[in-house]
């Protein structure tokens, strides 16, 4: 038990601390809430390295403090934190990253009048981010993600006012909460099967042997393992998260946030915690693996979804016009490459990648946002072009990106986590399917990226907004070069001739290899790297786009190929047509039953409460009453009669006085006379 | 504890005050209002200091009320009571702020609303049944009188269909108590006199008894689809009367089938707990799907509360020891958020803006013009969703842990009301507060669309009822101890436990 692992919860409570300043900073408070901000991600980076250092003393241990949350019936909820090789790793790359990212936000966001609310959901998110990495609990895991999720629909909808923003921010929400809902339902159920949701928990932990072994021989209806029904609902959320096809159609959308937001979030770390969830749960994930007679496995599915979402994302790329565009479905191919190299088992290749794509992303991201900055938000890239002579910091670096990204040989960190993930692929044993999609993905991504570089940079301006562009301030360029040079290091720490980081993540001394074997398929990788390269390159590079308006070549060349990727394979609208019709007709089914039947029914009781009252009221009057009323309506008409002899006039009763008068004398006189 | 009763005779004491301070003044009512509404919740916050949870009602005061029928007038309290009251103290606290600007006829308001609070206190503090259901009588007639008083929009219908529908669901709960108090040759009225003298009838005359209790109190909870008067009436209640009503009031149905419904018969409820089970998931898709198409913003607020009802009702059908303490900690959850979504809707921007269609909202940069507003309904938004930090979270976690426990299924559909809650809230948050699309222009020029619309600044009675509310749901998010420990040993008591025990296979 190391008790320095309690201290772990420091890492994500100084950034929340530091959201918390920005929260309640007033608007002019710009100093403030950026110093808290920075000062917060520096210190998160301080003790992440610390934390580091801690877990590589002794990489196979699982270093965890674990504690009570709340009391639930017949027993509590525990949550943990959690230290590890695996997470130490990604706790400094997120701090740092992210700190990088921060400091570039100070020029980027300099204009803008709600700066320090900026700072606030930055530091909102990278808080909720740590928190993701450092947990020892699926549930404080889920805790973070939620707010992850949460802090990318503040930052993607931060320039509200822009009905795209708007709506790119709710459709992030949703979609990544669908995948969510997987998620939330595995962990029910997992706690239901198991009673815990710690990862590692003295033998009792979800991911230790004998927990496992209960889960894999446990079966359901059609000869599915528990684990493998629990992998696939938790492997739900990691594919809304990471933009795995069929739920990547958030990720290209959430470009309408402020750039940096894009690169921190949207290509270096949440999107990233799909990939980190599938492969902190990768002893779950496999536990059917020796289950030969199971329908399906979770791996399998893992590998076959990053294998389309790799080449999917590739493909869409080629055809957009977007600076960010790009990024984003190129982001979403890598994604999958990670994914990919989960499911054919090598969750350290997946890992290796995610580190060196984290830094290369965000480089290209920020080299993007400086881009954008200096040409007054212009994003299209058509209407780019002749940036290398006025940028030429933004240019190296971006270029520096773009290789590594590519995966051009031996120098630059993506050669080797690509080459990892290829590697693994050719050796999974179930099929070669993932292996052919990583490799055409491999032209795709030198293609398009060659593509962007031609566009952007070389040529002649084709805009005003490209002409007058003009280097960003230092602010912004010293973030890029430190990732440069982190695009470049950061492959030589898992080569095969040296796998330092294999060795380390997997707790085990992983033999070197010489860089020959397996040297067949590294040399297929690179003749594929240089192929798409040279076709961007007589495409785009050649004879370089003239007019902002001139034609795309591979439009014309293939037209319809390309305005349906263009279309982004046309998903966006299929989904519109059938599930948000299908959730459209639902509601709007809902308020006619609510109006028309429920409320009709009241309506109706009530009118047939009327009814019946008018029917009693007949029956009363006609009825019942009548009796009683005429001989009431008798003895009134008598009344009425005798009423009738009282008038209250003086005359007519001197009259009648007078008339009586006369016959009482007549009676007389007439009687008298007998 | 002894404190307990005190909070409903301040209240009672403080309606009548409060119709003699408004002779004088509004000012004078409002005072009173607010110092009785706060002083009864520090009384409940009192009590909790020195509550140790257990799983017996603890007596408070038992004294013979009707003699020759049995009836005693017994107030007691335990963990689950402890904490409704608790709620109730803090919404009628929450309320009194909320209702700071109510110029007309003040003293008679107030008058209502703190009768209206001393019901419900009365019904939390009950452990007789007849007693409980003349307090949920006394609750339900000033709430008539509040929205056709003081309401908006359609507020004689609203108040009509409210009144119709909870006296209907407590006829149909009196007719049931009553059978079984007649089965019992007249003993009394308390839950485990009736409980006894219900197992002595037959399965059928129980499953009888049980649905009269049940869905009469399960209609003031708003089960679907005896939902229908929830909507219109929170629409047409005045600001507090919402808060009160979504808040507080649906909770005294709740606690009405969990308190008297289920132990009267577990016969019964054993046989009719699968079809309330679906019909709580049903209601929370559903009325989540309603809120989703609708253009009054309370409106919205309304349906969605129907929707986080019906995580309660599933938690009371589910009926195992995590679904139903987990049932309780949203009733105090929903209490707290639906009051702060309500205090936004009705006060801060209906007061303001008078109007609540969210075409029309959309056309004002409301989040420039209440800046305050929109940070506490985006607060409140986040809350409802039932995002972690905040109250919601811990509650619909345990009841769909217990769900799945008891039938996936359940767990499953009420999930998906989850994401349905999302994009309604969502949708409500960007449409009311973010939905004009005026771009916003250089430092030093003129926003000529912010000089034509100026509302009154948020007051400090406002931001002081907000941020009791926010500061409630985030504590019991972050530690929902505080309240569980309370609520588990109450589940307990041999009354629950013989329920729980007939709900489980």
């Amino acid at each position: 038990m190391e008790p320095r692992v309690a201290y772990l919860w420091l890492i994500p409570a100084l950034p929340l601390l530091a959201a918390g300043v920005g929260c309640v900073a007033p608007r002019n408070g710009r100093r403030l809430a950026a110093g808290a901000a920075i000062a917060a991600m520096l210190g998160a980076l301080v003790l992440s390295c610390f934390a580091l250092h801690l877990a590589l003393a002794d990489p196979s241990a699982h270093l965890v403090y674990n504690f009570r949350w709340f009391d639930l019936g017949n027993g509590a909820v525990r949550l943990g934190l959690l230290l590890d090789p695996l997470n130490g790793l990604m706790c400094v790359m997120v701090s740092l990253v992210g700190l990088l990212i921060f400091i570039f936000s100070l020029g980027y966001m300099d204009a803008d009048e709600n700066f320090t609310r900026f700072f606030c959901f930055l530091s909102l998110f990278a808080a909720a981010m740590l928190c993701v990495v450092v947990a020892n609990s699926l549930l404080l895991l889920f805790i973070g993600w939620e707010l992850v999720g949460l802090a990318s629909y503040l930052l993607i909808g931060f320039w509200f006012h822009r009905p795209a923003a708007a709506a790119a921010a709710k459709k992030a929400f949703i979609t990544t909460r669908i995948g969510d809902l997987g998620f939330l339902l595995g962990l029910v159920w997992l706690y239901d099967t198991t009673g815990s949701l710690l990862l590692y928990d003295g033998g009792n932990g979800v991911l230790e042997s004998h927990v496992l072994g209960d889960l894999a021989t446990q079966v359901l209806a059609g000869g599915l393992a528990a684990s493998t029904a629990i992998g696939l609902l938790i492997f739900c959320g990691a594919v809304g998260k990471s933009g795995q096809f069929p739920l990547h159609v958030w990720l290209p959308d959430a470009m309408e946030g402020p750039t940096p937001v894009s690169a921190l979030i949207h290509a270096a770390t949440m999107v990233a915690a799909g990939v980190f969830l599938m492969a902190r749960i990768f002893p779950l994930a496999a536990a059917d693996q020796g289950l030969a007679a199971a329908p399906v496995h979770v791996l399998t599915v893992v590998a076959g979804i990053g294998a389309v979402t790799a080449l999917m994302g590739a493909a869409i790329a080629v055809a957009q016009h977007d600076l960010k565009r790009i990024l984003a479905f190129s982001t979403v191919s890598q994604l999958g490459y990670m994914m990919l190299a989960l499911g054919v088992g090598s969750w350290v290749a997946a890992i290796f990648h995610l580190l060196t794509h984290a830094f290369f992303k965000a480089l290209l991201f920020l080299g993007a946002g400086s881009v954008i900055h200096a040409a007054h938000h212009e994003q299209d890239i058509r209407n780019l072009g002749g940036l290398r002579s006025p940028m030429r910091a933004t240019y190296a670096t971006f270029s520096v990106g773009m290789m590594a990204l590519t995966g051009v040989p031996f120098v630059f960190s993506g050669f080797w986590s690509k080459e990892a993930i290829l590697h693994a692929a050719s050796e999974w044993n179930v099929s070669h399917l993932p292996l052919y999609a990583g490799l055409a993905g491999v032209v795709l991504t030198a293609f398009y990226m060659t593509r962007l570089l031609c566009e952007v940079f070389w040529g002649a301006p084709r805009s005003p907004a490209a002409a007058h562009a003009h280097e960003s301030p230092a602010v912004m360029t010293v973030p890029l070069v430190v990732l440069a040079v982190g695009a470049v290091a950061l492959g030589f720490l898992g080569t095969p001739a040296w796998p330092w980081l294999q060795s380390q993540l997997t707790g085990e001394a992983v033999p070197a290899h010489s860089l020959l074997e397996g040297g067949g398929l590294m040399a297929l990788s690179i003749v594929l790297v240089a192929t798409g390269l040279g076709a961007g390159w007589a495409l785009y590079g050649r004879r370089l786009r003239a007019t902002a308006g001139a034609d795309d070549p591979l439009a014309a060349a293939a037209p319809r190929l390309f305005a349906f990727l263009g279309a982004r394979m046309k998903l966006d609208e299929l989904y519109a047509a059938t599930v948000g019709r299908l959730n459209t007709f639902a509601a709007a089914l809902a308020v006619i039953l609510d109006r028309w039947v429920w409320g009709g029914a009241v309506g109706f009781l009530a009118r047939f409460g009327e009814f019946t009252g008018s029917v009693n009221r007949g029956v009363d009057e006609g009825g019942l009453n009548a009796g009683f009323d005429s001989i009431s309506e008798r003895i009134r008409g008598a009344g009425r009669a005798y009423s009738r002899a009282q008038t209250g006039e003086t005359h007519g009763y001197l009259r009648a006085l007078a008339v009586a008068f006369v016959v009482l004398a007549l009676l007389a006189l007439l009687g008298g006379g007998q | 504890m002894s404190l307990l009763p005190w909070t409903l005779y301040l209240s009672a004491a403080g309606a009548l005050l409060a119709l003699a301070g408004g002779m004088r003044s509004a000012r004078t009512a409002r005072w009173i209002a607010l110092v009785t509404a706060a002083g009864a919740w520090v009384l409940t916050l009192l009590a909790a200091t020195r509550f140790v949870p257990g799983p017996r009602l603890q007596t408070l005061v038992d004294a013979p009320w009707i003699p020759a029928m049995g009836v005693r007038y017994h107030l007691a309290a335990d963990g689950i009571s402890l904490t409704l009251l608790v709620l109730t103290g803090l919404a009628a606290t929450a309320g009194v702020l909320f209702s700071w600007n109510i110029e007309e006829r003040t003293g008679e308001f107030f008058a209502l609303f703190l009768t209206l609070v001393a019901g419900v206190y009365g019904v939390f503090l009950s452990a007789d049944a007849l007693v409980l259901f003349v307090f949920y009588e006394v609750a339900i007639v000033p709430k008539y009188f509040l929205i056709a008083g003081w309401g908006s929009t359609n507020r004689e219908y609203g108040a009509m269909k409210l009144a119709l529908y909870s006296f209907a669901g407590s006829s149909m709960v009196l007719a049931g108590l009553l059978w079984a108090y007649a089965a019992g040759g007249g003993h009394g009225f308390g839950f485990e006199d009736l409980a006894q003298a219900t197992a002595a009838l037959s399965r059928h005359q129980q499953i009888a008894i049980f649905a009269l209790v049940f869905f009469g109190f399960a209609t003031l909870a708003g089960i679907f689809p005896l939902h229908t008067w929830a909507p219109t009436g929170h629409v047409a209640a005045p600001t507090a009367a919402s808060m009160l009503l979504a808040g507080v009031v649906m909770k005294l149905g709740a606690y009405g089938c969990l308190r008297v419904a289920l132990p009267l018969s577990p016969v019964g409820f054993a046989y009719w707990q699968a079809p309330i089970a679906w019909l709580a998931v049903i209601g929370i898709v559903y009325a989540g799907l309603v809120a989703l198409m609708q253009e009054d913003l309370k409106f919205v607020i309304g349906y969605s509360s129907v929707s986080h009802m019906g995580f309660v009702l599933l938690g009371i059908a589910v009926a195992n020891a995590q679904a139903v303490s987990g049932a309780v900690l949203q009733m105090f959850s929903h209490g707290v958020i639906a009051g702060l979504l309500f205090a936004v809707v009705g006060r801060m921007v209906y007061d303001r803006t008078h109007t609540r269609k969210l075409a029309d909202l959309r056309a004002m940069p409301l989040h420039r013009l209440l800046p305050f507003a929109a940070a506490v309904f985006v607060v409140a938004g986040v809350a409802s969703m039932g995002l972690p930090g905040f109250s919601g979270f811990p509650a619909e976690l345990t009841i769909l842990i217990g769900a799945w426990k008891r039938a996936p299924a359940w767990a499953a559909v009420a999930a998906l009301g989850v994401l349905v809650a999302a994009a309604f809230t969502l949708r409500a948050i960007q449409l009311s507060f973010f939905g004009s699309v005026e771009q916003p222009q250089p430092p030093g020029s003129d926003r000529p669309a912010d000089h034509a619309l100026h509302f009154a600044p948020i007051t400090v009675a406002e931001k002081a009822g907000a941020l009791l509310l926010v500061a409630a749901t985030v504590l019991i998010g972050l530690n929902p101890d505080l309240l569980l420990n309370w609520i588990n040993p109450a589940l307990q008591s041999p009354l629950l436990q013989a329920a729980l025990k007939a709900g489980t296979p």
